[in-house]
């Protein structure tokens, strides 16, 4: 199977989507780059080189640059959606979703139970998350969470190039808002992604590692982060399991529960903050509901709460490192 | 003179419309004050030129979003009054089976994208409808009814800013009534509603709410812009607000004389049979015969609206999603 970066994997499934369905639009901050200047068109092909190409393959009124006002390009990604369009609205980094969170939270993801059930809105809100470039407090946030509670959203998060392009098609084809979010540190990662468009369902979580003794639950970069830790480990004799729930939103509950029963001891490791976190979440649903097969306290491995620092030492302490979850796993483990 | 524009029937219509709303805006007041609302309600009456000067241009596949006082926007685009009035009360009859209450009513299949919460949010919403229309090649236009408080919102300098540049098929009719809530517009807006306009270069015009003809004419002029490719408009519409910010609010930073004045010499419907009958466009006798007919459907609805079951408990999580495995 080919090898492809995470960066490539987008792009592909936004090409395929795009061929796929007329009604497939892109639009965002910078999606092609260079409208309207003296130089190359497409210059950029976003932010981050993810949507390269769309522009010279299907024009420029199905991919748009637009100006920095992202209340008005989200909302109309929404209005869009709601009258025929199938948009992919990018915001460049998800913390600028605090200028237009409302449009999200208030409008697209209530459509359908405010109006009765009688509305679709098959919009797409990508995103780049998380820390590890330097991006200070306003660039490196992993705000999944913050979608994860709004009902009407779905949410995804992807770990691997294979993952990202199965799930961004299967976003772009969902009839209901999805917020899909990629670490930025994970653009440039490689992995097996078959050339032809497939789909992988929301609320599957992937086994990606098999393992007996702790289970570690990690989503997003942080999958890396666990299998890194579950490799160290093994060599002191210990296994683990690591299961990525892909989608925050769903949440494949029944495979976090069965693998909590079947091990009994569980660490889960996210990049978000630790308050009202995904691993605040998770832990309260295996406390709830698998408490009796528990051998020892639910660990989690996660930044500290507060906001994400600049300065690289401080950036390196504020993240999740497989050294970190190494301990924690020992410490799970013996108890 | 524009109201020759008009056929007998389409004067009838637009008259049928705004007696619609003020009665049932008048019957949402008793509702509310005899306890069968059980939520916040926002009344449109004084208004009700505006809504349906526009909304008679307008077909079912043009869009609108409207604001929290939207009952006179979904009314003028064609929603149903039986069921506004069982939402209103919150009954699973409701045009949204009880689920969105007075600051959402919505009917897709009528072009009504939603009465909304938020003040401004309907701007951009209406900027993605009019994409939609550009995109798939179609005439159909898109109207944000936003008042006066919402032209002061980021997102509507945002939309019109968008709609400019991209040269959608969108109006904004900003329809202000004089206040935000309690705090008056002239106390928290700077410049002028047509000149900011002008600034982003789209068309406004300013007109007299309470004269259907002026509105029905500016709206004429903006639609027909719109659906030959010329872009978007502003409208701003000068008018009364009877009652005050919500219903049961006790209105007292308003005088009783202005009040009162208010309702006597800005009368849309008042100003409406005047000319028409200065005019002998229509017969008195089938304008009253109007307000007959629509004093007896709004008193059923709410007749209706009252005995209405509500709505079932299974409802509550039902239509989050489309599908949620």
């Amino acid at each position: 199977m080919p090898q492809k970066t995470f960066r490539q994997a987008i792009n592909e499934a936004l090409h395929q989507e795009m061929k796929r369905d007329d009604r497939v639009i892109v639009m965002g901050e910078d999606v092609a780059g260079g409208s309207g200047a003296s130089g190359d068109k497409d210059a950029w092909g976003g932010a981050f080189g993810c949507t390269k190409g769309l522009l010279g393959a299907f024009g420029p009124a199905r991919v748009r640059d637009t100006p920095i006002t992202e209340s008005a390009f989200i909302g109309a990604a929404g209005g869009a959606a709601l009258t025929g369009l199938r948009p992919v609205a990018e915001i460049m980094y998800v913390d600028f979703v605090g200028v237009c969170l409302d449009q999200i939270m208030n409008q697209i993801a209530k459509f359908r139970y405010m109006f009765g059930g009688t509305a679709s809105t098959p919009v797409v809100i990508r995103a780049s998350y998380g820390a590890g470039r330097g991006g200070g407090s306003q660039h490196s946030q992993s705000l999944y969470p913050i979608f994860t509670h709004i009902p009407g959203l779905k949410v995804v998060v992807p770990s691997s190039p294979y993952d990202a392009k199965g799930l961004l098609a299967q976003a772009i084809r969902d009839d209901d808002p999805v917020v899909f979010l990629e670490s930025k540190m994970l653009y440039n990662t490689t992995g097996e992604v078959p050339d032809g468009a497939y789909t992988i369902p929301f609320g599957e979580a992937n086994i990606v590692r098999e393992g007996g003794d702790v289970l570690l639950v990690a989503i997003g970069r942080m999958v890396g982060v666990a299998e890194e830790a579950a490799k160290t480990l093994e060599t002191e004799g210990i296994s683990c399991c690591v299961l990525d729930p892909r989608t925050p939103s769903p949440l494949d509950e029944d495979t976090i529960l069965e693998k909590t029963e079947e091990i009994g001891r569980v660490v889960i490791v996210d990049e978000s903050y630790p308050r009202c976190g995904l691993a605040a979440d998770i832990s309260s649903l295996i406390a709830e509901r698998a408490f009796p097969s528990l051998k020892a306290p639910i660990r989690k491995v996660t930044p500290p709460h507060s906001p994400v620092p600049y300065a690289p030492v401080l950036e390196r302490a504020f993240v999740p490192t497989p050294d970190r979850v190494v301990e924690a796993v020992r410490a799970v483990a013996k108890g | 003179m524009s109201e020759l524009q008009l056929s007998q029937a389409q004067l009838l219509e637009a008259y049928r419309l705004m007696k619609t709303i003020r009665v049932f805006e008048e019957r949402a007041m008793t509702e509310k004050m005899g306890g069968n609302v059980p939520g916040g309600t926002h009344l449109y009456a004084g208004e009700e030129a505006s809504a349906v000067g526009v909304c008679m241009h307008l077909g079912p596949a043009d869009q609108i979003s409207s604001t929290h006082r939207g009952h006179g926007h979904s009314i003028a685009k064609g929603c149903d009054v039986d069921g506004m009035m069982a939402e209103i009360m919150g009954k699973g009859t409701g045009i949204c089976g009880g689920k969105g209450g007075s600051q959402h009513i919505a009917d897709l299949s009528k072009g009504m994208l939603g009465a909304n919460g938020i003040v401004g949010a309907g701007s951009p919403i209406v900027c993605g409808a009019a994409l939609s229309a550009q995109i798939l090649g179609k005439q159909d236009v898109a109207v944000a009814f936003i008042g006066d408080g919402a032209f002061n919102q980021g997102t509507t300098a945002e939309s019109l800013n968008l709609a400019s540049i991209w040269k959608l098929p969108a109006i904004f009719v900003v329809e202000d009534n004089g206040f935000g809530e309690a705090t008056s517009s002239a106390f928290v807006q700077a410049g002028e509603i047509v000149e900011r306009a002008a600034s982003f270069k789209i068309p406004a015009m300013k007109v007299d709410g309470v004269d259907f003809f002026a509105v029905y004419q500016a709206a004429g002029e903006a639609v027909s812009r719109a659906r030959a490719g010329g872009g978007p408009s502003v409208i701003h519409t000068v008018v009364p607000r009877y009652f005050g910010h919500y219903a049961g609010d006790p209105d007292n930073y308003r005088t009783a004389e202005e009040k009162a004045a208010m309702r006597k010499d800005r009368d849309c419907l008042k100003r409406f049979r005047a000319r028409v009958d200065e005019t002998s466009l229509l017969d008195a006798a089938a304008l009253d015969q109007i307000d007959a007919d629509v004093e007896a459907a709004i008193a059923s609805a709410a007749d209706k609206g009252r005995a209405a079951p509500p709505p079932a408990l299974e409802s509550l999580t039902t239509d989050v999603y489309i599908r949620y495995v």
